[in-house]
């Protein structure tokens, strides 16, 4: 029942994107065809699961114990970093085929503020290792399903007749705001 | 470039938020209120100048293949001195802002100026550019920021303009960020053209 709550509430009540603004900048840059977005959301799943699994264990066994709390930023960012280039290196050699359909991804989601977000968030709703990692997969799909609605309305987008001032990007964000309207329907759900 | 162009290019001209479209993430998490923006967007000048002159002070010492995650581990050490500093000295501030001061780090625009500026030039204009585009950062959030506390609650830095009743809460909430943000940059765009 707990991770159940912990998972709608992480998709649809407190979405990643259009409540937290947590990855904006993918969320507006590679939201211009659906197949893009759904490649972005399979490399964000993978790095977001294993970066939260791993920045934990960091936290609980090397931060806490020394109490060198104060590092945490450094310690995370730079274990995404490496963990990033680290997955990189392990699919093309393992995988390339999902390399190939990730591949172009993978560099971008060092500088995705939502990973690191999920990481720090995890540290601070206090989750042990498994809720973490349900929490991270929920956000997961959460950043995808808003990703993925909203590559859909930018399809359709691109044949409206849009007034030439608010052509590009000004639409795509008050689109975008409009999705986030309805994803408030779903607050107080949980 | 003389220098003057090279401080104010970051307001309007190249403002990282409106023109660049960097940054989104603390840009539209944070501005609820004017005085938010500015806290943000102060905080992330304070960064961009540091780490600015921190990498154009050792930009010959750092090995290419290395640079991004040297930058970032600059970057980072800066953001964790304006963390502990500002839960220091303005605790309400810091509860606001919450999550997204260590987020600092992933904001693209630190690291694009380290990249692209601070990476090629003297240490005098790259602080000089640190300094115009936290500037034109800070001047984005806190526009917005009023924006929004205006429309949202009548008010702009806490000075009450019209009653809070008529307000319309949805552009204090998360939707109102997004579409207040559109109609910014479709005005700046307009005003860039002529």
């Amino acid at each position: 029942m707990e991770y159940i709550i912990i998972i709608i509430a992480a998709i649809f009540v407190n979405n990643i994107v259009l409540n937290q603004f947590l990855g904006v900048c993918p969320f507006l840059g590679v939201s211009k065809k659906i197949s893009t977005a759904v490649g972005m959301t399979g490399a964000v799943t993978f790095v977001m699961v294993i970066a939260t699994m791993v920045t934990y264990l960091i936290q609980t066994y090397i931060l806490n114990p020394f109490g060198l709390q104060f590092l945490q930023t450094i310690f995370f960012i730079l274990v995404i970093a490496s963990l990033v280039q680290l997955v990189e290196i392990i699919l093309k050699k393992v995988s390339p085929s999902l390399y190939q359909a990730l591949g172009v991804f993978l560099p971008l989601i060092t500088t995705n503020c939502a990973i690191l977000g999920v990481a720090i968030l995890t540290y601070q709703k206090e989750f042990n290792l498994m809720q973490g990692v349900v929490f991270a997969i929920a956000n997961a799909i959460g950043f995808g399903l808003a990703l993925v609605l909203f590559a859909g309305l930018r399809e359709h987008l691109d044949l409206m007749n849009v007034p030439k001032g608010l052509k590009g990007t000004p639409i795509a964000l008050i689109v975008a705001g409009i999705l986030a309207m309805a994803f408030m329907g779903f607050s107080g759900l949980v | 470039m003389n220098q003057l162009q090279n401080f104010t290019k970051g307001f309007i001209k190249e403002n990282p938020v409106f023109v660049l479209l960097l940054g989104m993430c603390p840009t539209l998490g944070v501005t609820s209120s004017a005085i938010n923006g500015l806290g943000m967007g102060l905080a992330t000048t304070f960064v961009l100048v540091m780490a600015n002159l921190v990498v154009s002070l050792i930009k010959n010492v750092i090995p290419s293949k290395v640079r991004i995650p040297s930058f970032i581990v600059i970057i980072a050490a800066f953001v964790t001195v304006v963390e502990l500093t500002m839960q220091a000295y303005l605790p309400s501030l810091f509860e606001s802002l919450g999550l997204f001061i260590p987020l600092i780090v992933v904001n693209c625009v630190v690291l694009g100026r380290a990249e692209a500026f601070a990476s090629k030039n003297t240490i005098v204009s790259s602080i000089i550019d640190g300094l115009g585009m936290g500037l034109g950062f800070s001047f984005a959030l806190t526009l917005l920021g009023a924006a929004r506390e205006f429309l949202g609650s009548g008010k702009i830095f806490d000075t009450i303009i019209f009653p809070e009743d008529y307000g319309m809460l949805l552009f204090v909430l998360a939707p109102g960020a997004f579409i207040v943000l559109g109609y910014l940059i479709a005005l700046i765009n307009r005003l860039n053209k002529a």
